[in-house]
């Protein structure tokens, strides 16, 4: 414990050394700590990807965003399932799953809470095959998996002109070192 | 594919006006285009394995003529959550928020308040700053305690034919195309990357996290 306090304070002073290393050279002065004050209030939220922009519709796309996770089942499901099973034959008789089994309601049900379900102990993917649901990569092809979930029935062959768009990797190459992130154009 | 147009035909109705912008570019009227606008959310494994990297990006479709001038908003907190409890309540948060030109992360830690409202928790013992790097520039990295840290313009990590998509919602089409064409080539976004040891957000078993962004 005292270990990892002292640790602490090393990080906290070094904060503000990195702070201070910045200001005026000719002026040995105490580091300024910026105006942080205030109540910051929520406007956009994201956890899995394209979840509000197809699942939400359009007059509620605002209060999706500015209702907490832990609340958007309970406010979000039922309109979920109405616009996936209008959006989607693939769900019009009943028993229809996708190929993870789960019918309208209960894949709805997963995706009205907004939270993106993370491993901590392996592969982070999207959907990569065998893993479903442990992160999102970048290369991950979401709105593939997306599309086969919601148009491609119980073993993505239903719909097959709608459940892949053809676009399977971005347009730059990521990189294999932090920030990950390609370099803009 | 009779019953499918009819289908797709009531999704018209019903999905025209939601169909704006793929992952989450644009997604609500609130926020679109603003530099509040979440476009897209990553979590994944680092080159280091013991580590986890978060990725949220803001202010979608910059061409490469308006990047130079993209600006983060002192008064626009980004926050990612981390729940690790199992009830989509956030046990940790993550602060990013801009200073003169700097980029200021505060936790993870436990944030006195959870929900819609928050205020910066600067008495975080963890966390660090970043020069943000502007457009052109390599990327300024900085490290602090274990944690890895960058903000500034990056390409748009997202792809999908979403021209091609809005045609089939619109009923001008019926499928995609063989081979499809990204929509968001050769567009930039506003990132925030911080790269944090798994033992300062739950160690192991699954976090359900989000991120947010909250206006002063």
């Amino acid at each position: 414990m005292k270990t990892i306090k002292i640790l602490s304070v090393a990080c906290a002073l070094s904060l503000f050394t990195f702070n201070c290393s910045n200001n005026d050279d000719n002026q040995p002065t105490f580091p300024e700590a910026p105006d942080f004050s205030g109540t910051y209030t929520q406007e956009d939220q994201m956890g899995r990807p394209a979840v509000n922009t197809v699942f939400v519709s359009s007059g509620s796309k605002d209060m999706f965003n500015t209702t907490v996770p832990s609340g958007q089942n309970a406010a979000f499901q039922s309109m979920f399932e109405a616009n996936l099973t209008a959006l989607s034959p693939a769900y019009a008789n009943p028993g229809d799953t996708n190929a993870l089994g789960l019918d309208a309601a209960t894949f709805t049900g997963l995706l009205a809470t907004d939270v993106l379900n993370v491993s901590l102990d392996g592969t982070t993917t999207f959907y990569d095959g065998t893993n479903v649901l442990t992160g999102r990569a970048l290369a991950d092809d979401v709105i593939t998996v997306e599309l086969l979930l919601i148009f491609g029935g119980e073993d993505f062959s239903e719909n097959p002109g709608l459940s892949n768009d053809n676009v399977d990797g971005n347009d730059k190459p990521f990189l294999t070192s932090f920030p990950y992130l390609a370099s803009p154009w | 594919m009779k019953n499918l147009k009819k289908v797709l035909g009531i999704g018209v109705v019903a999905a025209a006006a939601f169909f704006i912008l793929a992952a989450d570019h644009i997604d609500a009227p609130a926020v679109q285009g603003g530099n509040s606008d979440i476009t897209d959310f990553y979590a994944f494994q680092g080159q280091n394995s013991s580590n986890l990297v978060f990725v949220a990006n803001i202010q979608g479709l910059l061409s490469p003529a308006a990047t130079g001038s993209a600006t983060f908003d002192e008064n626009v907190l980004i926050e990612f959550n981390i729940d690790n409890t199992g009830d989509n309540v956030e046990d940790l948060v993550i602060q990013a928020i801009p200073r003169d030109g700097r980029m200021y992360f505060f936790g993870p830690i436990a944030p006195s308040q959870t929900g819609l409202n928050s205020v910066v928790e600067t008495s975080a013992l963890v966390g660090g700053i970043v020069d943000i790097t502007a457009y052109g520039s390599s990327a300024n990295v900085s490290s602090n305690g274990g944690m890895s840290f960058f903000a500034g313009p990056r390409d748009d990590p997202f792809f999908m034919d979403f021209a091609q998509y809005s045609e089939i919602i619109a009923g001008n089409a019926t499928s995609f195309n063989m081979p499809g064409a990204d929509t968001f080539a050769g567009s930039n976004v506003m990132s925030i990357v911080v790269e944090v040891p798994k033992s300062m957000i739950g160690g192991s078993g699954t976090i359900n996290t989000w991120v947010e962004s909250k206006r002063k």
